[in-house]
């Protein structure tokens, strides 16, 4: 196609015209006719023991339709919320597994968890009645620091099933044979690091509608997720047994996802299983304040680090042990993110012979915790990129020599790590080098002593990531545990006209797929963009996906595309060659035409799909009419972006500000399809990693479990002058097993951004003695880290 | 308590009944069905809800339905001319990529023509940050809408808008 | 939020009769605290008085050496006033970094001060100015009216008409935002006016107050040296996630000497 809409081309997003001019259709703009409006009741208590509940008073409310208590779920047999990923413990016994009913029947365990359902004709009519449930309870103490979860006596969220709050105790690597190698050590860094709890706060808060069809006896659910096809097969399966062909799953317009839209929720549960009861369409949409209590949470690991070097500066052998906080339930694939996309990353960009990870997961009374932007490779990245520059700073080494001595070799690739990836392609130093000129890392001295002349003390970080993304092969997944096949689907459905719908198993909130999708299949069958459709979001019309999540849209759903796009052309180049009267080996197709090489015959792709579907001249014996090509691709392996950010702060000592002056961030993210959404996906993602390193955390109150940063008054979201603008780099390893060469940016910009904001705190800090600033480096921390190291220093 | 109301929306004259506590964002989405105008969050933080009232701009998250009886409020909804063209503003966030997922899109846009118009078509990348302080996006990093706002601002100059 | 009769009196007679009449009437003017409020069912008015109508009470005027402000005057429209900023510039800059735009072209000067709010920035300007307020019923100092934690010396039916701030030789209000809320975590408002320094600090504790060992060094030298080793106690401070009191009595001391340097500059 056309160098301005092709592959590689800045091609501006068809999905704008309606997001710019208020048409955009979005859960809780649509117009359901009769319909009602749920609310949800919520625990006001971190941990209490339901005595009893009476609705009776607010049933006789104005406007109330029904209300729901967990005896009416537990009676009409619904089932529980699962956890779709079975992690095998250090034993090889599978995790434990605490029941998570879509609502609480007798006990409590997090402010948020759901009591009971309201439904009435309108929202302020249901949160009326709501406040006319007395509920009474018997509050019982709360177990929310993660660091003494496992501790005697401490109250346990799921004494039956999870005693001591272990969810696991799992491992990766040998331990002995790391401790050998630390044996041997010449040196040794060691940390302990906290990485906070973030609230994902996608703008537009979670939302459900359903709708039941009583002829039919079809169910339709509209629900903000991010894989409706995911969500149908959890909530038929396993939750509500309304087979899958009696359930659609819309996902329309989802205003970002960020992790947080992957996950089966109560709330979308409730509304779709009541709507059938109530017979009348029914709305529920969170507040905010609902969105920071039950959205599932993201992070929140306590670790211990070491990392032993030898004489030259050699990485010998990392040990990690992280104890993870799941929360007060085992949200839909929690227990994987803090093993196999956290303690599989450590090796990061670097050699290191020998890793030993141990990770246990804690029960706390507190929300849900599961993927969020980078799904445990943010904390793996965090763990390594902070000790190595640690290690560089004890060792009084340059931190950008450090990583490259460490570097795995361009020639290595593919290249095995001890902690069972194998990455298939990188070229790490051009990365690096790339990102010390745009940052102009030789000028940064001189701008430390100008920022020093006005009182200012300035920092320089690097982060150099690995991330693995885009999972797969589907094998290897259920090898591990995981529930579901990780392949992708794709359909291309030309219509007789010549215009064509793409329909994707893969979701867009905010990712650009109607533009980049349609990029492909014009890029590759020559016909303009304009007449190219992406349909995604809804399980009636596309075939089965698994959504969006973990950067892998266009490595595996844009692989199956391609995929379905060759066979489209096999297809097309048998249809022409009957109507050329050539064999089909001499046809070639090129720029939209099928044409005999040697020869002046052509025969325009809208052509032979007119002809397949008038078929008077055509080879009916041999093929079907038609022109509608599906195609799954399950990928061979992960794919392996990598990168470096380099930061730079300037940090006022009298109040503790931390201010991000500079940050340049260089990827390696294979092909680009287009360079404008990709440039995109990375500012956002920087963004949301400067906002864990300085602005955001999740906190809740260690004795009463009351979320203390429940509203944007106290959960700092990152403002636009938060943030500078940023300079951005790029560097080109192509992906070598999927088609188009590509490996996922979605998350990278959130991976590496934190290490790399800290690491520049870090190194702004070290002339006054500092050598660790807990994270989010907020005003109040910095100062109180200075304070105690000038306490330090005066002793 | 039930008031009738009666205001222009983008030009054109509506009216309604509403409680006393409807919300002017309430009445614009449930009352008249103009979805493009969002509610992104209870604290009047977010601005996804910005609309312009009276040639201001507020968040009709916090402003009830019955205090813009009278006014003259224009939304998302009422800023291109055709779908062919756009407002600057809006052509400017799709050349430079400013939105995403396009929740918050409608109040930024709305709240970047009143920051253009106050600060007379003249802005620097320091004045533009500050005064997005009341519009959150999750998506973009800001990186974009900063730069679609600068580079709205001469061109609603010269399109006198 | 629950429901209520909703008034928009004309004049401030009206509305003093509505706000009388009624048990639990509550004013609004610009509503910028008081709808976020009923949203979260923190309050439950019966009835609600709104002021926007009522013309006397928006405005500025200069009249001899002091700006008076009327009480239903915007944010928005003290912070680009031609008067304001010749006269009490710092006035002029507080009130442009009140809340964001939107809440500017909402929220007003009179329901700021009659909320008193303690992390409001009004509160420090009134304080440090030494304003005068006036009311339907009479008038108050600023000394006396700010009487804690979201109270003021304001009884029932009693509505801020407007606020007499005296022109100024020199002032400056520096703020450090709560990095969530951006509502000032510490605010000092430092004047120099005729009738001598005051520095009056919004967001560190329940209620603005002044500090008076830094108005009596400033009145003998006004820079910034001369109260670098003044400290304020933490003891009554605020304490949240933000910033402990500790925090909070320390950034006092930084903001009142970057509000000393700002004013002499």
């Amino acid at each position: 196609m056309t160098a301005e809409t092709g592959i590689g081309a800045r091609v501006k997003r068809k999905e704008d015209q309606r997001f710019l001019t208020g048409t955009g259709r979005y859960v809780d703009d649509l117009p359901l006719a009769r319909a009602t409006y749920a609310y949800f009741l919520r625990s006001p208590h971190a941990h209490a023991k339901i005595k009893s509940i009476d609705v009776s008073a607010a049933k006789s409310m104005p406007g109330v339709v029904e209300i729901f208590t967990g005896k009416d779920i537990a009676d009409a047999k619904v089932g529980g919320l699962i956890c779709g990923w079975v992690v095998k413990d250090k034993h090889g016994e599978p995790h434990k597994s605490p029941p998570h009913p879509v609502m609480a029947l007798d006990t409590v365990r997090y402010v948020g968890d759901t009591v009971a359902m309201v439904v009435a004709n309108s929202h302020d009519e249901a949160k009326d009645a709501a406040e006319a449930i007395h509920v009474d309870y018997d509050v019982k103490p709360a177990n929310v620091d993660l660091a003494r979860a496992f501790d005697k006596g401490v109250p346990e969220v799921h004494a039956a099933e999870a005693p001591g709050n272990l969810i696991y105790d799992w491992e990766i690597g040998v331990k002995a044979d790391v401790e050998a190698a630390f044996a041997k050590a010449a040196h040794v860094t060691k940390m302990d690091i906290v990485n906070n709890r973030l609230i994902p706060n996608a703008m537009e808060p979670r939302a459900a509608a359903a709708e039941y069809d009583k002829g039919t006896g079809n169910y339709t659910l509209w629900s903000t997720s991010q894989n409706p096809h995911v969500l149908r097969l959890i909530l038929s399966a396993f939750v509500l047994g309304i087979p899958e062909h009696k359930l659609r799953v819309i996902a329309p317009d989802v205003g970002g996802g960020f992790g947080s839209k992957i996950f089966c929720y109560n709330e979308e549960t409730m509304v779709c299983w009541a709507s059938s009861r109530v017979g009348r369409p029914i709305k529920w949409t969170a507040e905010r304040a609902e969105s920071f209590m039950t959205d599932a949470h993201g992070r929140d690991h306590v670790t211990h680090a070491e990392l032993a070097l030898d004489k030259d500066h050699k990485f010998l052998a990392l040990k990690v042990e992280t104890i993870a906080n799941m929360g007060a339930y085992l949200s839909t694939f929690s227990t994987a993110v803090p093993t196999y996309l956290y303690a599989t990353l450590l090796a990061g960009q670097y050699t290191t012979p020998l890793i030993y990870a141990n990770v246990k997961a804690a029960l706390t009374h507190t929300a849900p915790v599961d993927a969020y932007r980078g799904a445990g490779r943010p904390e793996a990245t965090f763990v390594i990129e902070t000790i190595v520059s640690k290690a560089a700073a004890e060792l009084k080494v340059d931190t950008a020599e450090l990583r490259r001595k460490n570097f795995i070799p361009t020639e290595a690739f593919p290249y095995q790590t001890p902690v069972a990836l194998q990455y298939d392609s990188g070229n790490y130093p051009p990365i690096i080098d790339e990102a010390i000129k745009i940052a102009d890392y030789k000028g940064f001295e001189g701008r430390r002593a100008e920022a020093k002349s006005r009182g200012k003390l300035r920092g320089i970080g690097f982060s150099s990531y690995i991330e693995a993304c885009g999972l797969g092969p589907s094998r290897v997944i259920g090898q591990l545990g995981g529930g579901v096949g990780q392949w992708e689907s794709a359909q291309i459905k030309f219509n007789p006209t010549g215009n064509v719908q793409v329909l994707t198993g893969a979701h867009s909130h905010g990712q650009s797929h109607e533009t980049t999708f349609a990029q492909l299949v014009s890029d590759k069958l020559g016909i303009p963009i304009e007449t190219v459709e992406v349909v995604h979001g809804d399980t009636a019309t596309t075939p089965f996906g698994m959504g969006s999540y973990g950067s892998r849209s266009l490595a595996v759903g844009g692989s199956a595309i391609m995929k379905a796009a060759d066979k489209i052309i096999a297809k097309g180049k048998k249809i022409a060659a009957h109507l050329m009267e050539a064999s089909v080996a001499d046809v070639v197709f090129e720029n939209g035409n099928f044409k005999v090489a040697g020869t002046d015959k052509n025969v325009p792709l809208g052509a032979a799909v007119f002809a397949a579907y008038v078929p008077h001249n055509y080879p009916l014996e041999e093929l079907e009419p038609g022109m509608d090509e599906n195609a799954f691709y399950d990928p061979s392996n992960f794919v392996y972006p990598a990168g470096t950010q380099i930061c730079e702060v300037e940090i006022d000592p009298d109040t503790g500000v931390v201010e991000v002056v500079n940050h340049t961030a260089v990827d390696d993210f294979g092909n680009i399809i287009n360079p404008m959404v990709v440039e995109g996906q990375v500012h956002g993602g920087i963004v949301q990693g400067v906002g864990q390193a300085l602005l955001e955390n999740a906190v809740y109150d260690k004795e009463t479990g009351q979320l203390l940063s429940g509203s944007y008054m106290d959960y700092t979201m990152p403002r636009a002058d938060d943030v500078p603008s940023f300079k951005l780099g790029n560097k080109i390893t192509p992906c070598p097993h999927n088609p188009l060469g590509v490996k996922g940016c979605g998350e990278a910009g959130a991976i590496a951004a934190p290490a790399a904001v800290m690491n520049a705190v870090h190194d702004a800090l070290a002339p006054l003695g500092v050598t660790h600033v807990p994270m989010p480096a907020t005003p109040l921390s910095v100062w109180q880290t200075i304070q105690g190291a000038q306490r330090k220093a005066a002793e | 308590m039930t008031i009738s109301v009666a205001m222009t929306v983008n030009g054109k004259a509506v009216s309604g009944k509403v409680e006393a506590r409807t919300l002017l964002v309430q009445f614009l989405r449930e009352h008249l069905g103009m979805t493009g105008t969002h509610v992104g969050c209870d604290t009047s933080q977010c601005g996804a809800c910005v609309v312009d009232v009276d040639g201001k701009s507020v968040k009709s998250c916090t402003m009830l339905a019955v205090q813009a009886e009278g006014a003259k409020v224009i939304t998302i909804e009422g800023l291109a001319e055709s779908a062919d063209k756009l407002h600057p503003m809006q052509e400017a966030f799709r050349e430079n990529h400013a939105l995403q997922c396009g929740f918050c899109t409608p109040g930024m846009v709305m709240s970047a023509i009143d920051m253009v118009k106050r600060h007379n078509y003249q802005l620097d990348e320091a004045t533009v940050r500050r005064e997005l302080e009341g519009n959150l996006c999750r998506c973009t990093g800001y990186h974009n809408i900063v730069k679609a706002i600068l580079a709205a601002a001469p061109a609603m100059k010269s399109a006198g808008v | 939020m629950y429901d209520f009769a909703y008034h928009r009196p004309k004049s401030v007679a009206d509305a003093v009769a509505l706000l009388k009449g009624k048990e639990e009437a509550r004013p609004m003017s610009g509503g910028m605290t008081l709808i976020p409020t009923l949203k979260q069912r923190l309050a439950r008015p019966s009835d609600i008085v709104d002021l926007g109508a009522i013309k006397e009470l928006a405005g500025i005027k200069v009249e001899g050496n002091n700006v008076v402000i009327g009480g239903m005057t915007k944010h928005g429209d003290v912070a680009t006033s031609a008067d304001v900023k010749a006269n009490i510039p710092a006035l002029a800059s507080l009130a442009g970094h009140i809340g964001d735009p939107a809440v500017r072209n909402r929220g007003t000067m009179g329901g700021s001060v009659a909320n008193n709010d303690p992390a409001a920035d009004y509160p420090a300007a009134v304080v440090a100015l030494n304003a005068t307020i006036t009311t339907n019923t009479g008038k108050h100092t600023a000394d006396d009216f700010f009487k804690g934690l979201f109270e003021t010396a304001l009884s029932e039916g009693e509505l801020i008409t407007s606020i007499s701030f005296p022109k100024v030789e020199k002032a400056a209000y520096i703020k450090f935002p709560n990095p969530a809320s951006r509502y000032a975590m510490v605010g000092v408002f430092v004047a120099k006016t005729a009738g001598g320094v005051r520095v009056a600090v919004t967001g560190a504790g329940p209620c603005v107050f002044r500090v008076k060992a830094m108005e009596d060094a400033l009145a003998k030298n006004f820079t910034s040296a001369a109260i670098k080793d003044i400290k304020v106690p933490a003891d009554d401070l605020n304490s949240d996630i933000h910033g402990s009191a500790e925090y909070r009595a320390h950034l006092v001391g930084v903001m009142a000497r970057r509000a000393v340097d700002a004013a002499n500059k």
